[in-house]
């Protein structure tokens, strides 16, 4: 399915969304970038760290909530965009839910485990319990109130059409994600035949009943790496970093490379993506599925 | 092993330096972004050969990566680990205790090594939105001891924090920690770009044990935004050693995170 018509058909005004899940790999900046072309308002954005690109979202107005343990620029540092939305309202006020990353993880699988709630440790002592209405302690324990997005967005190496995933690297809290939400976009590296996935079911990351939409989009996690196919661009957050240090420099970003972009082809082009490709493959070792 | 002269380094390579120190052979360490992943490394090549890193994106290595890393989840990163997962599993181990030291960055910290990553003032009109936790507040309550590293500014060591994103040892009492039901031990030291501030045993009020060579206890405390506390036999911190030095420019061959 073109991503277009995934974001049109799943990703509604008002949505709780869950993206880069993976931590600082494997993030979904084509899926995000569409948002924003399509003027989604109102989302709510759940994750872990997010590498600059809940920044973007909430810069371009499409947020009303972030539900997150960190929102920044991993290699630069603070989020610009995030700054302005919180300090000053500028393009709009956001509440913020925070979090720790444990504590995300523990409430994405509340929801995907349907309880109410986690107990664990972390977070004893920690002020975040104070401005999070959904985080509570009593008797030693702190209790993470369960998140449920509408939809996860997960990139990953390579699917099939079926929706069965193969991802490979840290997964950070990608499992549970996908779990908790009440359904999953794919985009990917590759679209593979089912021979290819159905050889390695423990590698498929979620249940294809989950799954709502394919989207075959390469290169659709830059600047974010994707082992085996990009390397991270570093320059590229750097650059990020310095121009949306002003509402101006963050909107002629967001005009030459999201809003004036027709597809993710001609994005490459204009980030210059390819000199990212990995060229030193690594395969591992097929594991034998033999069954009589 | 030669330590290097005065101003053949920078201010954060002897930070680097300082923070592999800390890393004793064996350990498991929760590595962090920045300037941990260079430590990791340094004292992986020079003083603790058996010392693992563990990363909150899901891997673990016994080695560092080859390659230059801008973040934990770079792919030199996960070619050659030990273990690539998800991030409960990382979790876990140190839920368990098994986390030996965990190193956390902070925008702010205070007297009791509480540290703010997350709001400067009022945090529903908040002056500075900071990025927020990450995994900084699960290190600080969880792993065994931690070290955090800052430039050394009044406006970043502070009396206390206006919010206490990762508990040091709160208000200062004596078994603070263990009375609100934090598992570990808490902040070790609090490594900066002029000085290393460790603390007492047991928690407590940090003090300031050394001075980075060419700056003084006076200078030190004229940048502190609380009356600092110096030990009597306040010590001058190591300088990087050449080897040390080498292995920071071969991990950060451009200078990206020590040449800023």
């Amino acid at each position: 399915m073109p991503m277009a018509q995934a974001i049109e058909r799943f990703v509604s005004d008002g949505s709780s969304v869950v993206m880069g899940a993976a931590l600082e790999p494997l993030i979904p900046f084509a899926a995000g970038h569409e948002m924003i072309r399509q003027g989604r308002r109102e989302l709510e954005l759940v994750g872990p760290i997010s590498d600059s690109l809940f920044d973007q979202l909430i810069g371009a107005g499409c947020v009303r909530r972030v539900t997150a343990a960190w929102v920044g620029n991993v290699s630069e540092g603070l989020g610009h965009c995030y700054r302005r939305a919180s300090e000053s309202g500028v393009p709009r006020a956001i509440e913020v839910h925070d979090h720790s990353n444990f504590s995300i993880s523990l409430a994405l699988w509340a929801a995907a485990w349907n309880v109410p709630s986690l107990p664990t440790r972390t977070l004893l002592g920690s002020d975040i319990l104070r401005t999070n209405p959904n985080l509570s302690s009593s008797e030693g324990l702190v209790h993470v109130a369960a998140v449920r997005p509408d939809v996860a967005v997960v990139h990953v190496q390579r699917a099939d059409d079926q929706g069965r995933a193969h991802a490979w690297g840290p997964l950070g809290i990608t499992e549970e994600a996908g779990l908790a939400a009440e359904r999953v976009i794919l985009t990917c590296e590759q679209l593979v035949d089912a021979s290819v996935t159905l050889s390695d079911p423990n590698r498929i990351l979620f249940p294809e009943t989950k799954v709502v939409a394919v989207v075959h989009e390469p290169g659709g996690a830059h600047p974010s790496p994707v082992q085996g196919f990009f390397g991270r661009d570093h320059a590229f957050y750097r650059a990020y970093a310095q121009r949306s240090r002003t509402k101006e420099g963050f909107e002629g970003w967001l005009r030459e490379l999201v809003l004036e972009v027709p597809d993710r082809a001609n994005y490459m082009q204009r980030a210059d993506v390819q000199p990212h490709a990995i060229r030193h493959s690594r395969p591992s070792v097929p594991v034998d599925f033999g069954d009589e | 092993m030669s330590e290097a002269p005065v101003g053949s380094y920078t201010p954060q390579e002897l930070m680097v330096a300082a923070a592999s120190r800390e890393i004793l052979d064996g350990d498991l360490v929760f590595v962090g972004m920045r300037l941990p992943i260079l430590a990791y490394a340094v004292a992986r090549d020079a003083h603790a050969p058996s010392a693992r890193g563990l990363f909150e994106v899901g891997l673990m290595r016994d080695r560092p990566a080859s390659a230059f890393l801008g973040t934990m989840g770079d792919p030199p990163n996960v070619w050659g680990a030990l273990w690539a997962t998800r991030m409960s599993n990382a979790m876990a181990l140190m839920a368990q205790g098994n986390v030996d030291l965990g190193f956390i960055g902070g925008a702010e910290v205070d007297r009791f090594g509480n540290l703010n990553t997350s709001y400067v003032g009022d945090p529903a009109r908040p002056k500075v939105k900071l990025p927020g936790s990450g995994g900084g507040a699960d290190i600080a309550i969880l792993s065994r001891r931690w070290v955090t590293l800052m430039s050394h500014e009044r406006r970043r060591l502070v009396e206390r924090v206006s919010f206490v994103t990762s508990p040091g040892h709160g208000d200062g009492s004596s078994g603070w920690r263990e009375r609100n039901g934090l598992l570990g031990g808490g902040p070790a030291a609090i490594i900066t770009t002029l000085a290393v501030l460790r603390f007492p045993d047991g928690g407590g009020e940090t003090y300031l044990a050394s001075v980075h060579p060419g700056h003084t206890v006076h200078e030190v405390r004229e940048h502190t935004g609380w009356d600092l506390k110096v030990a009597g036999d306040v010590a001058e911190t190591a300088a990087p050693t050449e080897a040390e030095l080498a292995a920071i420019r071969r991990f950060d061959p451009d200078g990206f995170w020590t040449r800023p």
